[in-house]
């Protein structure tokens, strides 16, 4: 039915089967833009958010989309900047993922603000001072360029690919890229940096605070690196569940392993960095401010030194280790384990740096405030996740993603026989 | 230092924890001079809008040596670090829509400005900062006793106490009617501090040291010694603010003579409050 869509030489499922699919992850889709119409109609008390939790469940989706949508900047900047030819295989899937995962972002913002219909006004009355003008800039700005990043790709459409001013408009676009992937890592480094600095310049919240360098906290570097040294987690989480699904193979295993290795290093000297901030933070930071540690970690139903050692250690540590060391990298089963814990172990320090900044007292007489998101807020969150999936199964189906595709799953023609 | 800054002023204001009952007068008065809506049900105390809330403080121990106190806590119109002005809520508004006044040393918020997104609220300790999250209602015929001097907030944005700063604009206005160059003291005071029965609330300028509440605060305008971003501590030995280490640099002060109740305004590591306690203003600045 759609045949003449799909790729040349590439295997889809039948259309039906498709659509079917398609439909069902639809059917979540609408369930979260009813909660979405519901919010906007009715106003964010549809959430559980209160006056202790202004940042919750969406700012941590957000904070963690932005994250693990990191492997698109740094691929590309390894790819384009630093000439890393292999990674040729998995750009435009990092693009695109990368793509679904900012467009979520901007989504998740617009419903998160109480008057979104003023949220210009972040641009139009910026305060310079603020991390979130910052982030706003920056975040928009970067959707642009992964938009720009994004298009060379549709237009490489069987169809789409006919017209000769398309074909020469993509071609020529994937000539000027690395002007735009060197542009997005510029904005990246800025994004993903000030988003940590939204928690770190809240000199009022000890467990947030940081001290830095010159008007940036630690945490705004911090959030940069693990966002280069997680985000090629996901991107390689991702394409193995594409994998899995499709039944095929569809990058090569020494462009993994190499990705892989990457994010290893990268995940490694963040980690050392993070340890050395944690101490710091614990022995010099808040006990100035007259806190002892042990008060950000206990007194509640919840957060406890768990959330510390999972984050760590689980979580940076062991997928750090496992993917420098050549032996266990080249474990499928292994290498699986340490990218899961690595996308776990970026939306945990993210959630920490959200939620568990909201939860504490800072007042000595108040109390630890805990809180559990309303369906409304679980619909508008599992949203981005449902469109991401429509996003995926559509560009894999009729877009030419992944070049190595069609080498790895060659099939002899059947000859003839008389 | 030019004209402008020797005419600034720096509101803030003094509560007597030893004479404050509890009575909630100060919150009834605040959420009636300033059109703070209501709910049915304001049990839950996260989400209903107190610009002036009242803590109930113990010291911990049972009968009979058990004390209480009442700690009314409006917002501590910060002066940020260094007392600068980048208050914790106004360096962070990405929209300008919480500004600090350098003439006054209010943190002003600007609801039509106020996009909604809640960081200030992230930003403050005290959770002085409340969002309206449903559309502001009162209850039929209520809406008659809505003050024409304070405009009421819609849903989706921040609000919080303004030091009732129409007061302040009014009492200004009449100052230039009468051809005066400055307010007096009386002629500018906050709902809560006149509505108190006990007169614990002692409001004025902190920079004039005729008011009552300098007289009563003793600010000292150099920086502490033992932390360079505190700027204003008290010279007296029983007032003290909220959370004063982490450098926020409240205009609420409190005064107690009861060491527990000064105690309980921050937080020390073990053993620390012994040698803090003592540590005031310097005294060698006038």
């Amino acid at each position: 039915m759609d045949s003449a869509l799909i790729p040349e030489g590439a295997k889809r499922c039948s259309f039906p089967i498709f659509a079917v699919g398609i439909a069902i992850v639809g059917a979540v889709v609408l369930w979260g833009v009813y909660a979405m119409g519901l919010i906007w109609w009715k106003g964010l008390n549809q959430t559980n958010m209160n006056d202790y939790y202004g940042f919750a469940l969406w700012i941590w989706a957000d904070l963690a989309v932005i994250a693990v949508g990191g492997g698109a900047f740094f691929t590309g900047l390894l790819k384009y900047i630093f000439k890393v030819d292999e990674l040729k295989n998995i750009i435009n899937f990092a693009v695109i993922i990368g793509f679904i995962c900012y467009s979520s972002a901007l989504l998740i913002l617009a419903i998160d603000i109480g008057q979104p219909l003023r949220g210009w006004f972040i641009f139009w009355h910026a305060n310079v001072h603020s991390m979130l003008t910052e982030v706003a800039f920056c975040l928009s700005c970067y959707f642009a360029v992964l938009t720009i990043e994004f298009i060379p790709n549709i237009l490489e459409n069987r169809q789409a690919n006919k017209v000769p001013f398309f074909h020469h408009l993509a071609h020529n676009m994937h000539g000027v890229m690395a002007v735009f992937a060197a542009t997005g890592a510029f904005l990246s480094f800025f994004h993903q940096g000030s988003l940590g600095g939204v928690a770190g310049v809240m000199y009022g919240r000890p467990f947030a605070v940081r001290e830095g360098l010159l008007i940036w906290p630690w945490t705004f570097f911090l959030f940069t690196w693990s966002a280069a040294a997680f985000g090629p987690c996901f991107t390689l989480l991702v394409t193995k569940i594409t994998e899995t699904i499709t039944g095929k193979k569809l990058v090569k295993d020494n462009v993994v392993h190499l990705l892989s290795k990457i994010s290893g290093w990268m995940i490694i000297t963040y980690i050392i960095a993070k340890i050395i901030d944690t101490i710091y933070w614990a022995t010099v930071t808040v006990p100035g401010l007259g806190f002892n540690i042990s008060h950000f970690y206990s007194n509640n139903g919840f957060y406890g030194y768990w959330i510390l050692v999972t984050e760590i250690l689980i979580c940076g540590v062991i997928p750090g280790l496992i993917l420098i060391m050549k032996s266990t990298r080249e474990n499928p089963t292994l290498r699986l384990v340490a990218i899961v814990l690595g996308v776990v172990g970026v939306c945990l320090n993210r959630w920490v740096m959200v939620l568990q900044i909201m939860a504490i007292p800072v007042l000595s007489f108040d109390t630890w405030a805990l809180y559990v998101p309303s369906w409304q807020e679980v619909a508008t969150t599992v949203l981005p996740v449902a469109y991401g999936i429509i996003l995926i199964a559509v560009t894999y189906r009729y877009l030419p993603v992944f070049p190595q595709e069609k080498e790895l799953n060659y099939v002899q023609p059947a000859t003839e026989t008389k | 230092m030019n004209k402008e800054n020797i005419k600034a002023h720096k509101f803030g204001m003094v509560i007597d924890l030893d004479k404050c009952t509890g009575c909630g007068s100060c919150m009834v008065s605040c959420m009636s001079e300033n059109n703070v809506p209501f709910k049915e049900d304001e049990s839950n105390k996260k989400d209903s809008i107190t610009w002036m809330r009242v803590y109930k403080l113990t010291n911990g121990k049972s009968f009979p040596d058990t004390e209480i106190a009442y700690l009314p806590r409006p917002c501590q119109h910060c002066g940020g670090k260094g007392d600068h002005g980048h208050s914790p809520c106004v360096s962070v508004c990405p929209a300008t829509a919480t500004d600090y006044g350098y003439d006054t040393g209010i943190v002003s918020q600007i609801y039509t400005r106020c996009f909604g997104c809640r960081y200030c609220m992230g930003a403050c300790p005290y959770h002085a900062r409340y969002f309206n999250w449903w559309d502001p209602e009162w209850p039929e015929g209520m809406e008659k006793y809505l003050s024409p001097n304070v405009s009421p907030r819609m849903r989706g944005v921040v609000e919080k106490c303004s030091f009732c700063y129409h007061r302040f604009q009014a009492a200004r206005d009449k100052a230039y009617y009468d051809g005066r160059d400055d307010i007096e003291e009386n002629e500018y005071q906050t709902a809560c501090t006149t509505a108190c029965p006990a007169g614990a609330i002692v409001f004025g300028d902190l920079n004039n040291p005729a008011h009552r509440v300098h007289e009563i605060v003793k600010p000292d305008p150099h920086p502490a010694s033992n932390n360079p971003n505190v700027v204003g501590k008290s010279r007296n030995p029983n007032v003290f603010r909220l959370l004063e280490r982490l450098g926020t640099n409240p205009k609420v002060y409190y005064l107690s003579e009861r060491e527990w109740v000064r105690k309980a305004g921050d937080n020390y590591l073990e053993g620390e409050w012994d040698n803090i306690k003592n540590h005031h203003g310097s005294e060698s600045h006038g």
